[in-house]
């Protein structure tokens, strides 16, 4: 049956787990060790680390969660992307928003 | 034992209330009585309460939603009253405790409790036939949604006559709305009951999703999905990534009043306009929630009833798409006044004058499909004219109020609340009275009385321009939103003027039960046969009127947007397969009864500080999700037989030969099908 | 009998059909319950990142954060990731002992996660430093605590499948189950990743 055959190649494999496991041991310790030791300035640590965050999310939707652009994935896909325009959308401008409206209202 | 909850929190010393109580409560007892003196309260729990038919369920939540449109409308006939009484330093009939009750009461009943279930209603009915399938991707998820907003609704009603209901508005913003300023349980009622329609209503929409891309008939591409099924589709992707974020805001509040958090309160550094600013991200998506179907219904009428097929059927699928993303940068129209800088209020106003590009393109769609087509002017395309100028207008308000300088003068002002009537009646409840009208035959077999049913319109249209073209001019002359009194002699003729309008819309309401009171009555004369009234497009059209309840005996194979029209066209529309197989249908079952139940207690005792019966609706609720889960004897399959006697009785109705139907004519059409056209 | 013979395979397969389509729908309409999951998560996130400087004379992030104790519980996530992962592959060959197994490590790595978050959150209260303290505690208790919930829940559910198993094997719906707990739990380590870049690390910096 094909349909068996499908739904093994869409679970990963057990390398594959592996290495999604190694990278994301990698994207955690690094910007872990940055905030701990490190010796960036404050802003240029909050730009690696939130890099980091996005690479291991990727790493996390491809290797565990097995998103793919395949027929069948191909929709888990694209809501996943629609989600997150909406989030990029809720949070970004909820936060602009409320800065300026902050920066107006309580000047420090 | 019983947590805040006293016999003081009945107000017996309020007689408008207990009058509207005794008179709901005797109204409830007729009814019991009436059901127990035919018998009726097995078939009403076997074929009714626990069906998970998508078609039954649809009707009931259409019962729902007209029962909470009297008791909305109710509260809209009481506030005009007051005002128009209220003027000139009168101080009217209603206390303003109590007047805040009834304008927050009817703005959550209007939006959450008439127009959302009269969406999810026609979007039951009418999605699964449109695109050729037997059910709902999960018909028992269908039911718990259903009972999970009768509980909500139950709990709205209750707030009538134990405690009060809140007194915030229907946007319920803090700190108004935090403990320290509304000590009472009226803003625990509009918390629990918004919650729990909101899970409802994201269930919902998951499902219809699941529904719309596993379960199309075979051959139906997406951009082939009838217009009407599009439009809720973009409505459900809505709703999955708006109402969270209403959730997420309430649960905030929630956490404020109960557990001492401090998200929008006015001191620990709480910040009230986060609040706002989640609200209102969930709120303006849900306004296009409410309209979107809303165009699928009219473009539905307007091109079945011009004898064409719809102008645009890409463009109008894009256009609201268009429509559903720039739903999400929007919100903040909503609160210019609230003091972000320039810069923001520019980006905001920009994008929701955009918005009327993609919505001027399907006015435009409509006007080209009604362009030498061979209108018929039924009760569905009345309401479709007249929403087409009336939201025309609501939308040029809209886009005046666009501009954040013009808001400045405008905003809170009754300006807007004719504004959001003019979009919200003239768009989204026009747009369900057209789709009743329209589909009312579908679901019941029988067509509506027409003559009423223009009546109808012409009271509503006319009582519309009536009750809000005043409230513009009042919005000019000053007068804001929530006035419980006035004292303006510039304002009282305006109020008298806006009260009639309220008086002759209540008229319309009244043409309407009487209609459904006549149809009923004339069901014989009105009865539709052949399943296809209108001479429709897709396939809801294609099956017997009332549907049965396996829907589609085989399922279609679609070649065309406008499947129906393509099989008459071809000769195939009313094809008898050789042979039946067996269909697999889901049982019926009353675990989501259940779980309504269990979750109105919870809710009750959540308000009233109840614990011990919380957790006992907690368990319930845990428990029978585990029983259903665990349940192996959910579904079976009708038989072929079964079908056929049914499939026999209709074509025998129709005048075709059941048993004889291979013999062709010339034409190669089934010999007796030509007696349609007589039936 | 041409016509009847392709109706009766039509049948069949039909059927195949609609078996194969319940498992994936039930997964697809699971995974649109993720992403409404999401965006509760994102309101939360923004209601934090607005809050978070509201701190009201009281504790900031820096103040409370130990990095090395969340890097502790990261680890106990990312594990239960990788052992959840194993647990799956064993239940997609039919290894009834193996699911179970890797199953037990994973619900072992959870309830580590969640105790050592309780210990934090007591320990926060115990020194005074609870939501009700400050806007910014109450985002933050708020936020952490609704990730917590869920992975409370998803153990919850964890065991109830495990028990499903024992009782009744690696049945095609146990799978589909299992699956959408699978997904479940990825999906919170992705919350997680979030939690402790934008909560603990920004908040240290």
């Amino acid at each position: 049956m094909s349909h068996a055959h499908d739904h093994a190649a869409s679970h990963g494999s057990v390398s594959s787990y592996l290495t999604g496991f190694v990278l994301s041991v990698i994207l955690t310790v690094i910007p872990f060790w940055l905030v701990m030791n490190g010796g960036l300035n404050p802003h240029d640590t909050l730009l690696t680390i939130a890099g980091f965050a996005v690479v291991q999310i990727l790493v996390h939707l491809k290797y565990f969660l097995h998103l793919n652009f395949t027929k069948e994935g191909r929709i888990n896909s694209l809501a996943f992307l629609f989600t997150a325009l909406v989030i990029v959308l809720l949070v970004v401008l909820s936060v602009w928003i409320i800065f300026s409206a902050d920066a107006l209202m309580m000047p420090s | 034992m019983f947590g805040k909850l006293t016999l003081e929190a009945i107000p017996f010393h309020e007689p408008i209330i207990m009058g509207a109580l005794s008179g709901a409560g005797l109204l409830g007892l007729a009814l019991i009585a009436a059901i127990t003196k035919f018998g009726k309260w097995g078939y009403l729990w076997k074929e009714w309460l626990t069906s998970v038919d998508h078609k039954k369920i649809g009707v009931m939540y259409i019962i729902v939603a007209l029962v909470m449109l009297l008791r909305g409308f109710a509260d809209a006939l009481m506030m005009r009253t007051q005002l128009a009484m209220a003027t000139g330093g009168a101080h009217g009939i209603f206390p303003p405790e109590h007047y805040d009750q009834i304008f927050t009461a009817h703005g959550v009943i209007m939006i959450i409790f008439m127009a959302m279930p009269f969406m999810t209603g026609l979007m039951n009915i009418v999605v699964p036939l449109q695109i050729g399938a037997r059910d709902v991707a999960f018909p028992f998820l269908n039911s718990l949604s259903f009972w999970l907003l009768v509980a909500s609704a139950a709990l709205v009603n209750i707030s009538l006559g134990v405690g009060e209901f809140a007194k915030t508005g229907w946007v319920a913003y803090p700190p108004l709305s935090e403990l320290a300023y509304s000590p009472g349980v009226g803003v625990d009622y509009y918390i629990w009951a918004l919650q729990i329609s909101g899970i409802g209503t994201t269930l919902t929409a998951i499902n219809f999703l699941v529904t719309i891309l596993k379960m199309r008939a075979p051959g139906m591409k997406l951009m082939q999905m009838p217009i009407f099924t599009w439009t809720c589709t973009w409505a459900n992707v809505l709703i999955v990534s708006s109402f969270p974020i209403l959730t997420g805001a309430l649960a905030m509040l929630t956490l404020d009043r109960y557990l001492d958090f401090h998200f929008f309160t006015s001191e620990a550094g709480g910040n009230p306009m986060m609040y706002l600013n989640l609200f209102w991200a969930w709120g303006h998506p849900e306004v296009y929630i409410l309209v979107l179907p809303a165009f699928g219904i009219f473009s539905e009428v307007i091109s079945t009833f011009s004898g064409k097929r719809l102008f645009g059927h890409t463009s109008m699928i894009i256009a609201s798409g268009v429509i559903s993303v720039l739903g999400f940068m929007v919100w903040l129209h909503h609160f210019f006044t609230m003091g972000s800088g320039a810069s923001v209020n520019a980006f905001f106003g920009i994008a929701t004058m955009v918005i009327s590009v993609p919505t001027g393109v399907k006015l435009f769609n409509w006007l080209f499909t009604i362009f030498r087509g061979r209108l018929r002017f039924t009760a569905p395309v009345m309401w479709t004219l007249g929403f087409m100028i009336t939201f025309s207008i609501g939308g040029m308000t809209g886009v005046l109020m666009a501009i954040p300088g013009a808001d400045f003068v405008l905003h809170n002002s009754l300006f807007l609340i004719a504004h959001f009537h003019n979009t919200i009646i003239g768009g989204a409840v026009f747009g369900y009275l057209a789709g009743f009208a329209f589909w009312f035959p579908k679901a019941f077999g029988f067509k509506l009385n027409e003559r009423l049913g223009k009546a109808a319109f012409w009271f509503w249209q006319s009582g519309f321009f009536f009750a809000f073209v005043p409230l513009y001019v009042l919005g000019f002359l000053g007068m804001t939103r929530r006035l419980n009194h006035t004292d303006n002699p510039l304002w009282t003729p305006w109020l008298y003027i806006a009260c009639i309008g309220a008086v002759l819309i209540a008229i319309g309401i009244g043409c309407q039960l009487l209609q459904l009171f006549v149809s009923l009555r004339d069901r014989k004369q009105l009865a539709d046969v052949s399943g296809d009234p209108w001479n429709g497009h897709t396939l809801e059209w294609s099956i017997s009127s009332p549907p049965p309840f396996y829907n589609f005996a085989t399922l279609p194979q679609v070649h065309d947007i406008d499947a129906f029209t393509d099989m008459k066209e071809k000769g195939v529309a009313y094809d008898i397969p050789k042979q039946y197989a067996p269909i697999h249908m889901p049982k019926n079952t009353a675990a989501g009864v259940y779980i309504g139940g269990f979750t109105l207690a919870c809710g009750f005792a959540l308000i009233w500080h109840i614990w011990w019966l919380a957790i006992v609706g907690l368990l319930g609720i845990v428990g029978s999700m585990l029983a259903r889960a665990y349940d192996n004897d959910k579904d079976y399959y009708v038989q072929p037989e079964e079908i056929e006697a049914i499939e026999r009785e209709r074509f025998e109705k129709m005048g075709i030969d059941f048993d004889r139907y291979d013999e062709r004519d010339s034409n190669n059409r089934p010999h007796k099908a030509k007696t349609l056209e007589q039936v | 009998m041409t016509s009847q013979v392709n109706a009766l395979h039509d049948h069949d397969h039909a059927h195949d059909h609609e078996h194969h389509d319940a498992g994936a729908s039930v997964e697809l309409g699971f995974w649109l319950y993720l992403m409404t999951d999401c965006i509760l998560f994102a309101s939360a996130f923004a209601a934090y990142a607005v809050l978070v400087g509201n701190v009201a004379g009281g504790v900031a992030g820096h103040d409370i954060f130990e990095l090395k104790f969340v890097l502790v519980e990261t680890f106990a996530l990312l594990f239960s990731s990788i052992t959840y992962g194993f647990a799956m592959i064993s239940g997609h060959k039919g290894n009834k002992a193996g699911l179970l197994g890797w199953l037990a490590v994973t619900f072992l790595f959870g309830a580590t996660f969640i105790g050592m978050e309780l210990h934090e959150f007591g320990a926060l209260i115990a020194e005074g430093h609870g939501p009700d303290k400050s806007a910014f505690l109450s985002g933050f208790f708020a936020l952490v605590g609704m990730h917590g919930l869920h992975v409370t829940a998803g153990l919850i559910w964890m065991a109830v499948m495990m028990l499903e198993v024992i009782k009744t094997g690696l049945t095609g719906r146990a799978m589909t189950r299992l699956n959408c707990l699978s997904m479940f739990w990825h999906f919170l380590d992705i919350v997680w990743i979030c939690v402790f870049t934008v909560v603990y690390l920004k908040g240290a910096i």
